[in-house]
């Protein structure tokens, strides 16, 4: 096994007695206080966490625009310099390469922001895909370091302790700006259904970002742990469970994401006539009558035959019940369909409904 | 700082055993609790189940995961902790002062393999 690799803070994680654990290829903090406690800040208050793990890309060139497009399923040509898309990289078979955050710095520059599990992968289906196209390419995820601040009071702990402006900023725009004599990158983004910001700059930058909000005691640190159950119950899918290889965007539910108004794109032929003829299997949500916990792989079943299985599930912390992603049979993902969830030896009972668990919070 | 306490048998599992007479109450320990994190379902067997040393007798979900519990007594289920069906939280502030089942011993004897509190403090460093 290749040794883990350390963030930019992992001291900082360590110092704080964070509980540490594999995470695509990172050894990242999972919870410092508590999973619960951590959520909760987000949602009410704020949080930050070290998303240092994620990849970051650099596309150049006269081609940059064309070929963004003819890789990522979202059509950037739309957007203007310091907007951001998100949308995914497609196999020809419509199954997903990756999703991802596409940065428009200009109509000839472009920053990706992929993950952390997938980088090495991702790079290589970029380089392999550019030939023919005027572009350079640059994996700068070794260059940066970056946090994430969310939660309802991001903006006003950003703007009081960095002494930064960041209330211009509107919902996936983003700002390069001047950080006591250095370059940081600012965006309204995030990954908790909360407003929230991400902020990339160089190692050193990132650790005074957080330690200053850290610090300030007003910005609890928070670890993937939470990260997964605030995203989770705002149905954003994570690569490897809602989506992956064998999971296209139109079964994932992420149709809005595929844009189907420009001429190529890779994968488009699969995912236009999945979006015309319908398709075989869904990603659905299920909620469940009992306390019991739907977890990742366990089947759900119809009549005692298995019909699809969990892709993410948990006893909801802002929601108290327990509930569930589970990717099924098209034919059973129509809401009110009562199906059941094999959970140990026992099967319980649960009943299909909507994907969003709770209600998002952006400031858009 | 994980807890030990006196007078309790222990199994390598992180469960605890107290007997009073013929019966035996199980529990997680401390240790158990603040490896799982925040405990918010307890999967704990019916009244009259039979459970055997060594076998799984239900599970405790922390947020993020689900873990057997695992036996450390044969025995039939007398009593169950219904406490935890509403308030799961009470093996993370107090693993040792909740149980999760009462049994009635099959076979005392079985309590001697298990680890004393030393033994035990032991495994956990």
């Amino acid at each position: 096994m290749e040794e883990l690799i350390k963030t930019c803070l992992y001291d900082k994680h360590i110092s704080l007695g964070a509980k540490m654990s594999p995470f695509g290829g990172f050894d990242m903090p999972i919870e410092y206080t508590s999973i619960i406690e951590e959520h909760n800040a987000v949602r009410h208050a704020a949080g930050i966490f070290d998303v240092s793990h994620m990849g970051e890309v650099l596309i150049k060139g006269t081609d940059a625009e064309k070929y963004v497009n003819h890789i990522f399923t979202n059509n950037v040509r739309e957007i203007d310099a310091g907007q951001i898309l998100y949308g995914m990289m497609l196999y020809p078979s419509g199954g997903v390469v990756d999703d991802l955050l596409v940065y428009k710095k200009s109509s000839d520059e472009y920053f990706l922001v992929i993950n952390a599990s997938n980088i090495k992968k991702d790079y290589n289906w970029i380089v392999e895909n550019s030939k023919g196209f005027d572009v350079v390419l640059e994996n700068q995820s070794d260059l940066f370091g970056e946090v994430a601040i969310q939660g309802p009071e991001a903006e006003k702990m950003i703007e009081k302790h960095l002494q930064i402006k960041v209330s211009d900023l509107g919902f996936y725009t983003f700002k390069e700006l001047d950080y006591k004599g250095r370059t940081i990158l600012v965006s309204r983004t995030g990954y908790t259904g909360e407003d929230g910001f991400e902020v990339y700059a160089v190692p050193e930058v990132i650790r005074e970002v957080w330690d200053i909000l850290v610090g300030s005691k007003e910005v609890a640190p928070c670890g993937l742990g939470c990260r997964d159950t605030l995203r989770f119950e705002v149905a954003l899918p994570l690569y490897g469970h809602e989506l992956s290889e064998d999971i296209t965007p139109v079964e994932a539910g992420l149709s809005m994401f595929v844009k189907l108004n420009k001429p190529e794109f890779i994968g488009r032929e699969v995912v236009q006539r999945q979006k015309e003829q319908g398709v075989m299997q869904k990603v659905v949500g299920i909620e469940l009558q009992d306390k019991a916990i739907p977890r990742n792989g366990y089947d759900v079943e119809m009549e005692g035959v298995k019909i699809g299985y969990v892709t993410t599930g948990y006893h909801s912390i802002s929601t108290d019940k327990s509930v569930c992603m589970a990717l099924i049979d098209s034919q059973y993902a129509t809401l009110g369909t009562e199906v059941d969830i094999r959970i140990r030896k026992k099967t319980f009972k649960g009943v299909v409904c909507k994907k969003r668990f709770y209600q998002k919070n952006y400031k858009k | 700082m994980s807890t030990v306490v006196e007078g309790l048998r222990y199994a390598e599992s992180h469960e605890w055993v107290k007997v009073e007479g013929e019966y035996a109450y199980v529990g997680i320990t401390d240790y158990a609790q603040n490896a799982l994190g925040n405990i918010v379902y307890v999967d704990m067997p019916e009244v009259d189940d039979e459970v055997k040393k060594d076998e799984e007798f239900g599970a405790v979900e922390s947020v993020k995961a689900a873990s057997d519990l695992i036996s450390p007594v044969s025995g039939v289920v007398v009593e169950i902790n219904e406490k935890l069906e509403d308030a799961p939280e009470l093996l993370n502030e107090d693993a040792f002062g909740n149980w999760i089942m009462k049994v009635k011993l099959s076979d005392i004897a079985e309590v001697d393999t298990l680890l004393d509190a030393k033994a035990y403090e032991a495994i956990c460093e």
